[in-house]
Parts: structure tokens; C-alpha cells; sequence
């Protein structure tokens, strides 16, 4: 039975008790700060940013109109215009997602609903790592694989083009939209197939009927995440994008995406020249957040 | 093969298709034939034979995990979603071996389900009821609209629902839920209805509501249930069947069943002596 605790073991707990408390406080800050540090980041990014690429609209006297509707990029000449950027950037993005987005999600469909277990074992890890190759691989196959194919086979003088871009950009986003759909259509209550094939409904028509609408926000979350990924690329897109400063007027032609755009001249940058470049950012950023903010818009009417 | 369970049941068959030309009023819709059925290495029914009668109610009870949900979901073959079910023995509807043809649509559409929980799915009242129409490709909007109102009445909630028919059905209590899924389920005019344990999550009200509609369902359909609930079993079936272990302990008139049971495990289930 508990014998009466003496003064000084007393004073012991209190010790250990008081460093105990101290350890909690230290770690919550610790804790705490690692949290802000992605807040800071952000913050510090979206600042640098937007100071060093508003600064030629400010100070400067540069049209933001002309900046975003000019159609000629010519830094030694003081010209400044991203709009076939704009252009190509929105077209190899939708591109992507054209094809990307059936072949995505046919391929979460059958990997939730109808493969059997063994193969589905299969592909998921293959999809799944399809992620983990760095994009510059990605890139490489591109030039290596896709480009001549399109040079031999439609008779392009260069194979880099939007539609090479498109490609590629497809198969990177598969693996987002993969994995997102297929979560979203596995959390689709068994009770919903159940009750659809009870009413002798085909396993196809209860897919499409009842579990796809039924996983929707989720599949919509998987479209808008593949696109952040298609937009923001840019090592792959680099190499088989051609990137020429052209408004691009069909899938053949060579284009330049906004990212690549700064990859590509930052390096050597400076002045005016840099700062539109931030510019060029700032737009791209804009696309992003708008992104997201569909996304959460998404993301709130699924929790409803 | 033929080991009688329940003897005289059987052999009352035996004798009916013998001479088939006699059309008795009491002709068995489902007949059952020792079934055996396994998951994986398991065994969770031991040849049940049982012959379900046409325009009854046939009550299914038994403890929980005695394999009577099991059996229900294999007269519409549900238990073929679940890999590696194994089955042997056969169930004849309306003398038709269910397990022999593949057409499993055509067997659904036929024995229609009602299940434990509510599962009507997240669209309008109407398109949930439309929803089986619409998967046989009936496409005409007044057949449509004659089709649901017909079964929404047959289920008796056409009153609660008629005025708010494109709403969302999942903002329907639960009780009017399960009564939309019975309607959904005779939307497909089918033959036979089977219940899992359909009033289990419902409040004692709506469950007097689903059992008076399972009462007055039984002259236009054969309606199996399965109940936890033997005063349910009691009130509303015509015919009831004791589970135990997979296997059928007794299946007799559920008068008897109830008052006179043969067997001393259904007695010792009905008095509430375990279970």
C-alpha cells in the first residue's frame, strides 16, 4: 500500500516535474516555429518577388497592359511582352490535361474498382513512382524519345513543339491525378455499389452512375492538382519545348512557357531585364493561387 | 447427396416436382438445394435446403454470424462482389438455376434488395428511384414519372415526398430513407424482395412504418427478410427459418416456430435463452 511520500522525494518531483515543464514549453516553441517556417518562406518568397517585379511598373514607367498583351520579348531592346508565353503556357497546360486527365482517371478507375488485387498491386507502385523520376529525366526522354518521333513522323523540321510539351506534360501529371482519383473513389461508401448492382445495374453503368459522381469533389481536386503540376514545370518543359518567342498557332509550333522563360534567362539577367523576369513570376504565381483557390473551393463543397 | 436437414420440408418438394403438372397454389418461388458456401477456407453455410413460397414472407433469425445475411445475399448472388466466395448446390427461382446462368443482371433486376443501413445514393429523391429504370434504358419522361411516383406510393411515402421529389435524398430522415430505398428496390418490379435487417437502424416508429408496408408488400411480392428482431419475425412473416452455425436449425410456419418449436436450440433462441 502507498507509503507517505517523504519532504525531500517530494522536492525531487517537483525538480523533475519542473523540467518536465520546461522541456513541454521548449518543444511546443521549437514546434511552433518549424510551423511558421513555411509560412515565412512563402511570405518572403511572395515579397521578393512581387517588390523586384513591380518595380519596372512603378518606377519605371512600363505598362503592366502592354507587359502582359505585348507580343515581342526583346530585352535588349527594351521590350517586354509575355503574351505568346501566356498563351503557350495556358495551351500546353489544357493540352496536358486533355490527355492526361482520361488516361489518369480510367487508370484510378480501374485500379479502385475493377482490377483484381495482384495486378493493382502492380501498377499502383509503378504510377506511384512514375512521381518519384526527376523532371529533368522526364526532359531527357522527352528530347530523346518524343521529339524525334514527332520530327519523323508529322515532317517538322524541329520536333520541340507545344505538342511535345503536351506530352510530356501529360505523363508527369498522371501520377497526381492517379493517386488523388483513386483515393477519392475508394472512399466512396461500399453501400453505393452495393445498393447500384443490387438493382442489376452493370458494373461499368454503377461506376459511372453512382461512385464517380459520388467521388467527384475528390476527382476535381486530382484535375486541379495536375494542373499546378503541368503549369509550374519547368525543367522538362525546357527541353522540348523549343522555346521560341512566338505566339504559338498550332500543336507543331516551338513555344516558350512562362517558366522556362525565367530558367532560361535569369542566369544571365540583370537591371530591367531581371525584374521583368520577377514580373514573369508574378504572373505565373497568379495562375498558381488561382489554382488553389479553386481548389479550395472545391475542397469545401466536397465537405459538405 | 440428398442428406435431409429438414426431412418432411424436402420431401414435400420432392414429391411437388414429381408431378409437375400439378400447379398448387403453394408452388415454391426460391428453392433451395443443399447449399454450401465457403469463404476462403471458411465454411459459413452447411447444406441449407429451404424452399421459399411465392407471395410470403419468409423470415430469416438466428444469432448474429450464423450465416443468415450470407444466405439472403446469395439469392441475388451479392456474395459474388466478395473474393474468394465458394459455392456449392443449387438455388432454383422460379425454377431457374442462378448459379448456372451468368446473367446476374437479369437475376437483380428480378430479386430486388433492401438493405441494413439506408443507401440511397447522393442524388434526388426522384433520380434514386428513376436510377434502376434508367440502368434497363428506360428513357421517356412520363414513363419515368409514372414509374417513381407508382413506386413511391407502393412504399407508402408518396405523401412525405411528392413536393420535394429533385431534392437531395440524403436529406430525408432515416426511416424515410429506408422507405425511398424499399420504393427504389419496386421500382424494378421485381419478383422477390430481400431485407437485411432493414429496420435495425431505425426508430421504433419508422419501424412499425416499414413493417406495415412489409405487410400489406406481400400480395404483390415474395419478400425474404433477415431480423434480429424476433417479435419482428413474429408479427409480420409467414414462414420462419432459425439459423444457427450456418446452418438451418428449423424452418417451419412461424406460429409454429414461435409457439411449438421442434427443436430444442430454436426453442431455447425464441425464448431468449441465448442469442
Amino acid at each position: 500500500m502507498p507509503s507517505p511520500l517523504s519532504e525531500k522525494q517530494i522536492v525531487d518531483i517537483g525538480k523533475s516535474n519542473k523540467r518536465k515543464y520546461i522541456l513541454e514549453k521548449f518543444s511546443a516553441r521549437l514546434f511552433l516555429f518549424c510551423a511558421l517556417l513555411s509560412v515565412i518562406s512563402l511570405l518572403l518568397i511572395i515579397g521578393f518577388v512581387f517588390y523586384k517585379g513591380a518595380h519596372p511598373f512603378i518606377a519605371e514607367g512600363y505598362s503592366f497592359i502592354d507587359f502582359i498583351f505585348g507580343m515581342d520579348w526583346v530585352p535588349s531592346e527594351g521590350k517586354f511582352g509575355i503574351f505568346p508565353m501566356i498563351v503557350a503556357s495556358i495551351f500546353a497546360t489544357f493540352g496536358a490535361l486533355i490527355i492526361g486527365v482520361p488516361i489518369g482517371l480510367f487508370t484510378a478507375i480501374f485500379l479502385a474498382e475493377i482490377a483484381p488485387k495482384t495486378i493493382a498491386k502492380l501498377i499502383s507502385p509503378a504510377v506511384q513512382l512514375l512521381a518519384g523520376i526527376p523532371s529533368v529525366l522526364y526532359g531527357v526522354f522527352g528530347l530523346a524519345i518524343i521529339v524525334p518521333f514527332l520530327q519523323n513522323n508529322l515532317g517538322l523540321a524541329k520536333g520541340q513543339s507545344l505538342l511535345a510539351v503536351i506530352i510530356v506534360l501529360a505523363i508527369m501529371m498522371l501520377p497526381t491525378i492517379v493517386t488523388v482519383a483513386e483515393t477519392a473513389i475508394r472512399a466512396v461508401p461500399k453501400t453505393y455499389r452495393e445498393g447500384s448492382l443490387a438493382l442489376g445495374a452493370s458494373q461499368i453503368g454503377t461506376i459511372f452512375k453512382v461512385v464517380v459522381p459520388a467521388a467527384k469533389s475528390g476527382i476535381m481536386a486530382a484535375i486541379v492538382l495536375g494542373l499546378g503540376r503541368a503549369i509550374g514545370e519547368t525543367m522538362a518543359v525546357i527541353l522540348v519545348a523549343g522555346n521560341s518567342l512566338i505566339l504559338p498557332t498550332s500543336l507543331t509550333d516551338s513555344v516558350r512557357p512562362l517558366t522556362t522563360n525565367i530558367a532560361l534567362e535569369m542566369g544571365y539577367a540583370f537591371g530591367t531585364h531581371q525584374e521583368m523576369l520577377f514580373a514573369t513570376g508574378i504572373v505565373l504565381f497568379s495562375f498558381i493561387l488561382l489554382l488553389n483557390f479553386v481548389l479550395a473551393k472545391i475542397g469545401s463543397k466536397g465537405g459538405k | 447427396m440428398n442428406t435431409t436437414v429438414m426431412g418432411s420440408n424436402k420431401e414435400v418438394r420432392k414429391g411437388k416436382l414429381s408431378q409437375m403438372n400439378d400447379q398448387s397454389a403453394d408452388k415454391a418461388k426460391i428453392s433451395v438445394n443443399d447449399l454450401d458456401l465457403f469463404y476462403g477456407e471458411k465454411q459459413a453455410l452447411y447444406r441449407v435446403s429451404l424452399d421459399i413460397q411465392e407471395k410470403e414472407v419468409t423470415a430469416l433469425i438466428g444469432p448474429s454470424g450464423c450465416g443468415k445475411s450470407t444466405f439472403l445475399r446469395t439469392l441475388n448472388r451479392m456474395n459474388d462482389l466478395i473474393d474468394g466466395v465458394k459455392i456449392s448446390g443449387e438455388i432454383e427461382i422460379d425454377n431457374e438455376n442462378i448459379y448456372q446462368s451468368s446473367d446476374v443482371i437479369k437475376l437483380r433486376t428480378k430479386v430486388g434488395m433492401v438493405f441494413q443501413k439506408p443507401n440511397l445514393f447522393p442524388m434526388s429523391i426522384f433520380d434514386n428511384v428513376a436510377y434502376g429504370p434508367r440502368m434497363q434504358g428506360i428513357k421517356n419522361k412520363k414513363e419515368l414519372n409514372k414509374i417513381v411516383e407508382e413506386s413511391l406510393r407502393g412504399a407508402a411515402i408518396w405523401d412525405e415526398v411528392k413536393d420535394r421529389l429533385k431534392t437531395s435524398a440524403l436529406g430525408l430522415s432515416g426511416g424515410q430513407q429506408q422507405r425511398v430505398c424499399i420504393a427504389r428496390a419496386i421500382a424494378m418490379k421485381p419478383a422477390v424482395i430481400l431485407m437485411d435487417e432493414p429496420t435495425s437502424a431505425l426508430d421504433p416508429i419508422s419501424t412499425l412504418k416499414v413493417e406495415e408496408l412489409i405487410a400489406n408488400m406481400k400480395k404483390d411480392y415474395t419478400i425474404v427478410i433477415v431480423t434480429h428482431n424476433m417479435q419482428q419475425a413474429a408479427r409480420i412473416s409467414d414462414k420462419t427459418a432459425f439459423f444457427l452455425n450456418g446452418e438451418v436449425i428449423e424452418y417451419d410456419e412461424t406460429s409454429n416456430i414461435f409457439s411449438m418449436p421442434k427443436d430444442q436450440r430454436t426453442e431455447d433462441y425464441v425464448t431468449g435463452r441465448f442469442g
